[in-house]
């Protein structure tokens, strides 16, 4: 309470000092603008608390669409593995941009303070981060000097070897339990393409011998569970949705009890996209997450889903979603564009959190393993 | 490291207030703190380069050394450079002579078109529009059903069809002119700048639907490619102009800098929110006092001004300052205050509030429960809140469902205030103050009219649809420290800043 209280009556002393007295009166001529916008009116979150009755009846209220009792459309279902897309062809474009430079600096046979500055630029444009881009070419530098490398040829290993070393070593599995209702929450901000991941990895998942349930807490933005729903029938998984601006702890705890009473192993569990600095929806996201921990539920993986055209903002994300849910692997998504997803680098150096997914198009089977040594290496090819 | 870059700059200008005379190392420092502050804020390599270049000609010149106070002398051109970095000027939105004013928005997956698109159909209504939204968007699962449910919500038709993104377009306009829509607004599919299909069917949609304004919708949290996306967009469509979005976000927003600077059009709107109704003009000049740590002084301004009755505020300000201020007219301001929005949203826009406090969220529940616990007073108690003792403590928690603790709390923070402001009032000179707002009558929104854009895409676009702004905002660096933390000396020179407003 203390520092709302102090915030509360901050703003209202300010505001009431600034308006009234400083501003009002100075700019008394000015036509006043009635705002005449109609509020929309808004979605109220339900907050319905879990009540205890028994599984069964709960269940009964619980919209599952099962493909299995009424046969999904043939033109719907897609479980055709397509061929899978290379990180050295998918990264065709962040390659030639940033080999593009550095291409230039291979045939040079000493490098000097020039090329250190722009190979610590070329750092940067990749996202890589001022701060992790300074401290890398540092790094380099000095084991450079103590090597005696001089011509760029040697300096680019050198600083390819130093970047593998920051990815390697790392576990990049999913895990699943055998036995368990395995629960997988994916979370992040708005945008970034949380319920997509969902729809891809619910063919992997079925490909792979699995039995995937998708639960649609995303009940806050328009249309979303109907998204999932669409790659729900794509992929042959079961979906539990709830009402939009339902409690999403509910929607994703009758997703857990619906998968172990019909004997499915994985829960896809989708949350709403949320900027880290409400603290409000942080919260509710917390709860998620111990609502999904409880018996049947089993959180063996909570995924930060990452867009690849962020920028340092990445950081602020996995520290703060850390914090909040604990989050063992990053997703990230969008990597078949020009951006370059260097703030990954960051994010796995300064939090040690694991890259797990790349997201490489739009296309259902576009979703696949991070390979730390292919990444670094495309970008120097 | 994750402090805004609001907060970077501030750290490095108080350390150079303190200061009386600049030497050009010390310049030379505070343009190495600028790059890197500006790098981390994602603000584009070569837009940083270009923008530190202009900072350092003007700092090391005369400018700085012959002025009085030199760190402000900075800070004002750091200021005046991210403004007209920024656009320095607002976007006009002329309507079309011959109805429908198309508008189109296309941008990269994931950066809020559909949910801009909404609230752009919004902003047009409230201009007294009529508008129609597309749904061009048929490669996303459920996009349409997504814009058609936004659409219900602020009571706007849209339209669309399962044919294909260009003739859903083409259409469209046909259906706007036969039923009187004057604004169309038209959502396309996400797409990647280097997917060349798409953009070359995005250019199609264009050409079909011939738009007068065409958007690109940026994410406030893009790192360095920005630039690529912008100039990929921009050499396919010729943008009007730039919507940025999720702006509440704690990203510090470079992308709009670099935008900017490659497009060479205004940031035209800005989404500062979840919901519809949080999205309006994009003002750079305030996005730049913003990054100085001057907060969002004229949105809230702007703000304040329409909700609060001109007397009282002006009464209730006196009041404040002589120490009279009551718990009365504490519940008084803070119900005009919420019909100004979020409190969360207004703190944001607060100068130099400590970040705790700037973090916490306020949701209507605290703030209802403040309201509870003044309601629960007696009209003595609210006047007199020092003669509150346990027993009273105890019956007023009890009236409003609390807890005395809180009560308490509520009670001492508000006296605290109190007497802070009271000193407040006795630091700054009434003359000085009455002379200071003399000066601020003439304000903004002059300047001319813009001649609409002419028929075919072969028409090149003339920069001209902006309208130049009458002022420019303050330029002396206005810090309001937390009150919490506020001593003595902090009063002092707090007053002596606000006596600088307008120097």
């Amino acid at each position: 309470m203390e520092p709302l209280l102090i915030a509360v009556i901050a703003v209202v002393a300010l505001v009431v000092l600034l308006g009234g007295l400083w501003l009002v009166r100075g700019r008394g001529s000015r036509q006043l603008q009635a705002p005449s916008d109609p509020r929309v009116t808004e979605s109220s979150g339900s907050t319905a608390v879990l009540d205890d009755a028994p599984l069964d009846e709960r269940l009964d209220e619980v919209d599952v669409d099962e493909p299995a009792g009424e046969p999904v459309e043939e033109s719907l279902l897609d479980l055709e593995v397509g061929p899978k897309p290379s990180f050295f062809e998918r990264l065709g474009k962040a390659r030639s941009a940033f080999s593009g430079y550095l291409g230039g600096l291979v045939g040079l046979s000493k490098v000097g303070e020039d090329e250190w500055e722009e190979l610590e630029e070329a750092l940067i444009r990749a996202d890589i981060g001022v701060k992790t881009s300074m401290s890398l070419i540092s790094d380099v530098r000095a084991e450079a000097k103590e090597n005696k490398a001089e011509d760029g040829a040697a300096v680019l290993e050198l600083l390819k070897a130093r970047m593998h070393k920051e990815l390697a070593g790392k576990d990049r599995s999913l895990r699943i339990d055998d036995g368990a209702t395995n629960v997988w929450l994916f979370v992040g901000v708005n945008g970034v393409g949380k319920t997509t991941t969902i729809g891809k990895l619910g063919k992997r998942l079925v490909v792979d011998g699995h039995k995937p349930l998708m639960a649609a807490g995303d009940t806050f933005r328009a249309a979303a569970a109907e998204q999932l729903t669409m790659w729900a029938e794509r992929s042959g998984s079961e979906i539990v949705r709830g009402s939009e601006g339902g409690d999403p702890s509910s929607v994703i705890f009758d997703g857990v009890a619906a998968a172990a009473a019909r004997d499915r192993n994985v829960v896809l569990a989708d949350t709403a996209g949320r900027l880290q600095n409400k603290t409000n929806l942080m919260e509710e996201l917390s709860k998620v997450r111990r609502v999904a921990a409880k018996e049947p539920g089993n959180v063996t993986e909570v995924l930060l889903v990452l867009d690849a055209t962020t920028g340092q903002n990445g950081l602020s994300q996995a520290k703060v979603f850390t914090e909040a849910v604990d989050v063992t692997g990053v997703v990230l998504t969008k990597l078949d564009g020009s951006a370059k997803g260097g703030v990954v680098f960051a994010i796995e150096s300064e939090f040690g959190l694991p890259v797990k997914l790349v997201g490489l198009g739009e296309g259902v089977d576009d979703l696949v393993d991070f390979e730390p040594a292919e990444f670094v290496d495309a970008l120097f090819e | 490291m994750f402090e805004s870059l609001t907060d970077t700059f501030e750290g490095i200008f108080s350390r150079l207030r303190s200061k009386g005379v600049l030497t050009e190392d010390d310049v030379d420092e505070v343009l190495r703190e600028i790059r890197v502050a500006l790098l981390e804020a994602d603000v584009n390599l070569t837009v940083v380069k270009s923008l530190r270049d202009r900072i350092k000609q003007r700092a090391v010149g005369e400018e700085v050394h012959k002025a009085l106070n030199p760190a402000q002398q900075v800070v004002k051109i750091v200021n005046e450079e991210l403004t007209t970095s920024l656009g320095g000027e607002t976007i006009e939105i002329r309507y079309a002579s011959r109805p429908p004013t198309v508008v189109m928005m296309a941008g990269l997956q994931g950066s809020g078109k559909t949910t801009s698109s909404a609230k752009l159909a919004r902003w047009f209504k409230s201009q007294g529009r009529n508008p129609l939204l597309v749904g061009a968007d048929l490669q996303r699962p459920a996009a349409v059903e997504q814009l058609r449910t936004l659409g219900g919500q602020i009571d706007v038709p849209v339209y669309s069809d399962p044919s294909d993104p260009v003739t859903v377009a083409a259409r469209a306009i046909d259906e706007a002119r036969s039923s009187g829509k004057d604004v169309v607004i038209v959502d396309t599919a996400g797409r990647l700048a280097i997917d060349e299909a798409l953009m070359e069917e995005v250019r199609q949609i264009s050409v079909a639907a011939q738009p007068d304004y065409t958007f690109l919708v940026v994410d406030a949290m893009t790192g360095q490619d920005a630039v690529t996306v912008a100039e990929a967009f921009h050499e396919k469509l010729e943008l009007d102009g730039v919507i940025l979005t999720k702006l509440d976000g704690d990203a510090r927003g470079g992308a709009a800098l670099s935008v900017k600077e490659v497009v060479g059009r205004p940031i035209a709107f800005a989404a500062t929110g979840e919901k519809l109704e949080d999205f309006d003009l994009f003002h750079p000049d305030r996005m730049a006092s913003r990054i100085l740590g001057m907060g969002d002084m004229l949105t809230l301004i702007e703000k304040a001004e329409q909700t609060f009755e001109q007397d009282e505020a002006e009464e209730a300000a006196a009041r404040l300052l002589d120490g009279q201020f009551t718990l009365d007219d504490f519940l008084d301001q803070m119900q005009q205050l919420k019909k100004m929005g979020p409190l969360t949203n207004l703190m944001g826009m607060l100068p130099g509030l400590p970040k705790e406090i700037r973090d916490v969220e306020i949701g209507d529940r605290e703030v209802n429960r403040i309201e509870a616990i003044v309601r629960s007073m007696t009209p003595d108690e609210r006047a007199k809140p020092e003669t509150i003792d346990a027993s009273r403590r105890t019956r007023i928690a009890t009236g409003s469902g609390t807890n005395p603790n809180d009560v308490a709390g509520l009670v001492t923070q508000f006296t605290e205030m109190r007497k802070m402001m009271k000193r407040f009032g006795g630091a700054g000179t009434k003359k000085s103050r009455a002379s200071k707002r003399k000066n601020k009558g003439k304000k903004r929104k002059g300047g001319g009219r813009v001649t609409p854009k002419g028929g075919g895409r072969t028409t090149p676009k003339g920069g001209g649809r902006v309208t130049p702004k009458g002022t420019k905002p303050g330029k002396a660096p206005l810090m309001l420290p937390g009150l919490d933390r506020m001593d003595e000396a902090d009063f002092e020179k707090l007053a002596q800043e606000f006596e600088g407003l307008d120097t």
